[in-house]
């Protein structure tokens, strides 16, 4: 644990030399509220990766050095000049030796690279050697759903997971139950904790990934997945071991029902029941007993305990929820009326919206 | 021309004018129209570029809706891949295999016309789904399942790349004939020009390449159109599988859009450098290596896809083993440059970028191998700068040089050198403003094809976007000078002479621009850059002399005239046939058998037409011109 520490202390002096590779040093420097860094990694499965790239991006930049030198001092010293006599100059056809030299040395240093490459390959993808946890990832079009199988959790947008925990993502794709006929791929990628992976429709893929400390780490969708692509992101909630119990508590207990006559309790029926316009529990879970039935749409039973929604691209509170009750397009691309895909319009009157955002703020 | 071909209406003997074209069957128009087609897509393009990188000059902008930002960067890149680096390394194919090789014509005229007709005719389908209820959204690369659901409005796609790779087919059988069996004599195969060499490769692997993709594309037609399951989960298929079948395509297609320019630039270097390429060789057996290995690597575009740690593995290793013919090829280059005496006319400038941009495009590629890491870079803009440092500081840097070294070859005049080098200078900096900063903005947490830039990913990811989108303005101006340049100078160019670079190869033994023939004799070849070996001598300790009779001036090819010159006559069967492509595509994408029969039966039709026609009416004998009264616009003097 200590010198895992250690190395996440030295990685802002890392992440600088590989900026240099890049060229764009003068950049960097401010480069502090990039939130979303790959060059910032802050759990071991981010930070072996991170690792591995920088020596080769040195040996990169030598290279580069060298060949850019080489191109330089060439175009410099081999111009041709104001005084020259125009006889030609000496016609070389090339070099045996040399051509093995650069055919050579090259393939040493990539044989060089490639042996920790493939040992890392297979301890990314391999079982973490630590007891870890298991989180499925459903991707939809365009949210991520996250089940707790140990817990029976269903949550949307935001993964709790305790620091120092490896956990292991058990990933699909589905749109827009469970089942993979509608399902498109996509990708989930929390840059400070790990790579990304595809989420595949039909097949689980996984994914080990683990906070060092914690936070809130933001990441987004980053396999193309349509129309609402850019605002499919994802938040990995980084808790204390003492903290997570609690949240798992909180997430465990059914939620409350509203007493009879209040606002809430009126929110509650239209979510139930709007007439000949589609009910919000045709698609959403509010689970107050018996056992959790998964539906289409993000699970809302603790809905006021996650901090933002649509996928993570708006805070979570009252004036947003009347909104996105009002004219969920105006919030997010979507295409419910072409395929079924996202929040529909449902028509709702102010009263209504009244009613259902006092019941929504009420799942706490 | 016979005097029968009069009496056929469709078989235009005029030179000039609207019918002419339609109906050439010179390698040389056809290279032209090549060239002026993929102008006009690499505006749309770029145009298209243009707009993604408006809406991502700052975070949370909305200039364009997620449905049209992603239409645009879908048709953007199909663009750029399909309709200009491609068909721009076509245009050269066109013009200077035959030339090179001391042939008067490809192997098979009409189809090449055929082939050149199919692309202007996929392109225009391509495009028209602007007008027809939208571009196709799902991604150049058209990853099923995405790709299958109808709102990704991929029928438009599947179907407009069949058509062009019918192109690129016919056109690759075509270019392979005509250089294994055209060839001048004693051009035997080490004797050929690099950029012969490159075109055969290249053209082997559209060969073999092109098929894949028709078989993925054809899975992807019947899911889309039909409701065929081969790509879908629930039923039984598999989402992977078109990956597989796409990038085993795709991953030669990159070594298709860029071994050409490397070809060109393995001419203009020796050129430019007065010294002959440095290990012809082992630049030459690099570019076959790299076509064979590129068949084996298709996989490093899935690293993050659903595959296991065995294929990550291998797939790693042989990408990383294809690093090493292109760096032979760099080094070759560079020692080349070395001990010569370098000029640094335009084309050199666009040469020497290329070799330095590309260097830059291939060690992030080596990058991308070290697969741990590839989790963090795949799909985000250090991939998208990746590729364009390959493909436009690499292809395209390369197919520009070609463009100004050529143009004198094509037209008897210069390129202007002052507007010339504005443009490299502009080109480049354009260039490095806008792709650099994509590498940085990537690895801060930047993913590709997002219609928005998130705020939250910081300010210094904004200003890195803001560059690029600067570097756009820059390069928008930089394209404008270059064609003000290239029509200008079509117009009011300098007289260029017969070898305005002290070239090396034989398309310069003839007039500028050729006659329609190419040679009144086909020149027998007794050296590697023969055209040079006719210029100059080398003395014992290897420093050249030159020739006494200077033979630039009187080259044995032209004095003694073959006899019998046998050409091709026009025919616009292909132009005729090619048009039934449209009603063809349509009747497939909006499943309308009337529009589909009609386009089967006018291509059928347009078949027997083209097949009952002769190559030629008559007696073909072509008489050659008096050698003495070389000809300004060759294609005009018969």
């Amino acid at each position: 644990m200590r010198d895992r520490t250690v190395s996440r202390q030295t990685s802002p002096r890392r992440s600088r030399s590989s900026v240099l590779l890049l060229g764009l040093a003068v950049l960097l420097a401010a480069c502090g509220d990039a939130q979303q860094n790959a060059l910032d990694p802050a759990g071991p499965y981010a930070q072996g990766p991170h690792d591995l790239i920088i020596p080769v991006a040195i040996i990169a930049l030598v290279v580069f050095i060298l060949v850019q030198g080489l191109i330089i001092y060439s175009v410099v010293k081999f111009r041709t000049r104001a005084d020259d006599d125009g006889s030609l100059p000496k016609q070389v056809h090339g070099n045996t030796r040399l051509e093995i030299v650069w055919t050579v040395i090259p393939a040493l240093i990539l044989a060089g690279i490639a042996v920790p490459t493939v040992q890392g390959i297979f301890e990314q993808m391999n079982e973490p050697d630590d007891e870890f946890m298991v989180v499925e990832v459903i991707g939809h079009r365009w949210w991520f759903e996250f089940y707790y199988p140990d817990h029976d959790i269903y949550t949307a947008n935001e993964m709790i997971i305790p620091v120092d925990t490896p956990v292991r993502l058990e990933m699909t794709a589905a749109d827009p139950a469970r089942s993979p006929n509608q399902g498109v791929i996509h990708s989930f990628w929390i840059p400070r904790l790990a790579g990304k992976q595809d989420l595949v429709p039909g097949q689980t893929t996984f994914l080990n990934m683990q906070a060092d400390e914690p936070g809130r780490y933001i990441g987004q969708c980053a396999e193309y997945c349509g129309l609402s692509h850019a605002n499919m992101r994802a938040r990995v909630v980084a808790m204390t071991d003492g903290d997570f119990q609690t949240w798992v508590d909180e997430q465990t207990t059914p939620a409350d029902v509203p007493e009879e006559g209040t606002l809430e309790a009126d929110g509650r029926e239209l979510y139930h029941d709007l007439g000949d316009r589609m009910a919000c529990a045709s698609c959403h879970q509010v689970w107050e007993d018996g056992a959790r039935n998964p539906n289409t749409g993000p699970d809302l039973t603790h809905l006021m305990s996650r901090e933002e929604f649509a996928g993570a691209i708006h805070d979570l509170d009252e004036e947003n929820l009347r909104q996105w009750l009002r004219d969920p397009n105006s919030m997010k691309a979507m295409q419910y009326e072409v395929n079924g895909l996202g929040m529909p319009n449902l028509d709702l009157t102010e009263d209504e919206i009244d009613a259902l955002v006092a019941y929504l703020l009420a799942l706490g | 021309m016979s005097t029968s071909s009069e009496t056929k209406p469709l078989r235009p003997a005029q030179e000039t004018g609207l019918l002419s074209w339609l109906g050439t069957t010179d390698h040389k128009r056809i290279g032209v129209m090549y060239f002026f087609t993929t102008l006009v897509f690499f505006a749309l393009g770029g145009a298209e570029s243009g707009l993604l990188r408006a809406q991502l000059a700052q975070a949370e902008q909305n200039l364009l809706t997620e449905e049209i930002y992603n239409q645009v960067f879908t048709m953007h890149g199909i663009t750029m891949v399909f309709l200009v680096i491609m068909p721009l390394s076509a245009a050269f194919f066109n013009y200077l295999i035959p030339l090179m090789i001391g042939a008067r014509d490809v192997a098979f005229p009409r189809l090449n016309a055929f082939s050149y007709w199919v692309y202007l005719f996929g392109g225009i389908f391509l495009y028209s789904s602007f007008l027809l209820g939208g571009a196709p959204n799902g991604s150049w690369v058209g990853y099923a399942p995405l790709a299958s659901d109808s709102v990704s409005n991929m029928g438009f796609y599947a179907i407009g790349l069949q058509i062009l790779g019918i192109s690129s087919l016919a056109a690759a059988v075509n270019f392979i004939v005509t250089i294994l069996n055209m060839r001048a004599p004693g051009m035997t195969f080490m004797r050929m020009p690099v950029f012969v060499w490159m075109a055969l490769v290249t053209n082997f692997l559209l060969l073999f390449a092109i098929p894949v993709i028709a078989v993925a594309l054809f899975m992807l037609q019947f899911d889309t159109l039909f409701g065929a399951q081969f790509f879908q989960p629930g039923s039984g298929g598999d989402p992977i599988l078109y990956q597989h079948l796409f990038w085993l395509f795709g991953h030669p297609e990159v070594y298709i859009m860029i071994l050409p320019a490397m070809g060109i630039v393995s001419e203009i270097l020796p050129v430019a450098s007065k010294k002959p390429l440095f290990g012809y060789a082992a630049v030459v057996f690099a570019g076959a290596a790299i076509g064979f290995i590129g068949f084996g690597v298709w996989a490093h575009h899935m690293f993050t896809s659903a595959i296991g740690p065995v294929a990550r593995s291998a797939f790693a290793l042989s990408t990383m083993f294809i690093a090493v013919p292109t760096g032979i090829k760099i080094f070759n280059w560079v020692f080349t440059m070395w001990g010569g005496k370098l000029k640094f006319t335009t084309p050199m400038l666009f040469s020497i970028g290329f070799v330095s941009m590309f260097t830059i495009g291939g060690l992030s590629g080596v990058t991308h191998a070290i697969v741990p890491h590839n989790a963090q870079q795949h799909d985000t803009y250090y991939v998208v700068a990746h590729f364009h440092y390959v493909l436009f500081g690499g292809a395209l840097f390369g197919l520009i040089a070609g463009i100004y070294f050529w143009f004198p070859k094509v037209t008897g005049k210069m390129m202007s050198e002052k507007l010339g080098k504005l443009h490299f200078w502009t080109w480049l900096l354009g260039f490095n403003l806008t792709f650099g900063p994509m590498h940085m903005s990537g690895l801060l947490g930047q993913p590709r094809r997002t219609a928005v830039l998130p705020g939250e990913l910081g300010s210094t990811v904004e200003l890195y976007n803001l560059l690029s989108t600067a570097g756009v303005v820059v390069l928008t101006g930089s394209a404008l000078v270059f064609l003000y340049n290239l029509l200008h100078s079509i117009k009011r160019g300098e007289e260029s002479g017969l070898d305005p670079w002290d070239a090396r190869t034989l398309e310069w033994l003839t007039a500028s621009p050729p006659k329609h023939h190419n040679f009144d004799k086909i020149p027998t070849v007794t050296h590697r850059d023969e055209f040079w070996h006719r210029k100059y001598a080398e003395d014992e300790s290897g420093m050249p002399i030159s020739v006494p009779a200077g033979a630039s001036e009187d080259h044995d090819g032209e004095d003694d005239p073959d006899e019998h010159i046998h050409m091709p006559d026009n025919s616009l069967w292909p132009f005729i046939m090619c048009i039934a492509f449209l009603p063809f595509g349509y009747g497939l994408v909006f499943l309308n058998p009337w529009l589909f029969g009609l386009g089967v039966l006018w291509m059928v039709v347009g078949y027997f037409g083209w097949i009952v026609e002769p190559l030629a009416e008559g007696d073909d004998d072509d008489v050659p011109d008096d050698v003495h009264d070389r000809p300004t616009v060759g294609a005009t003097t018969h």
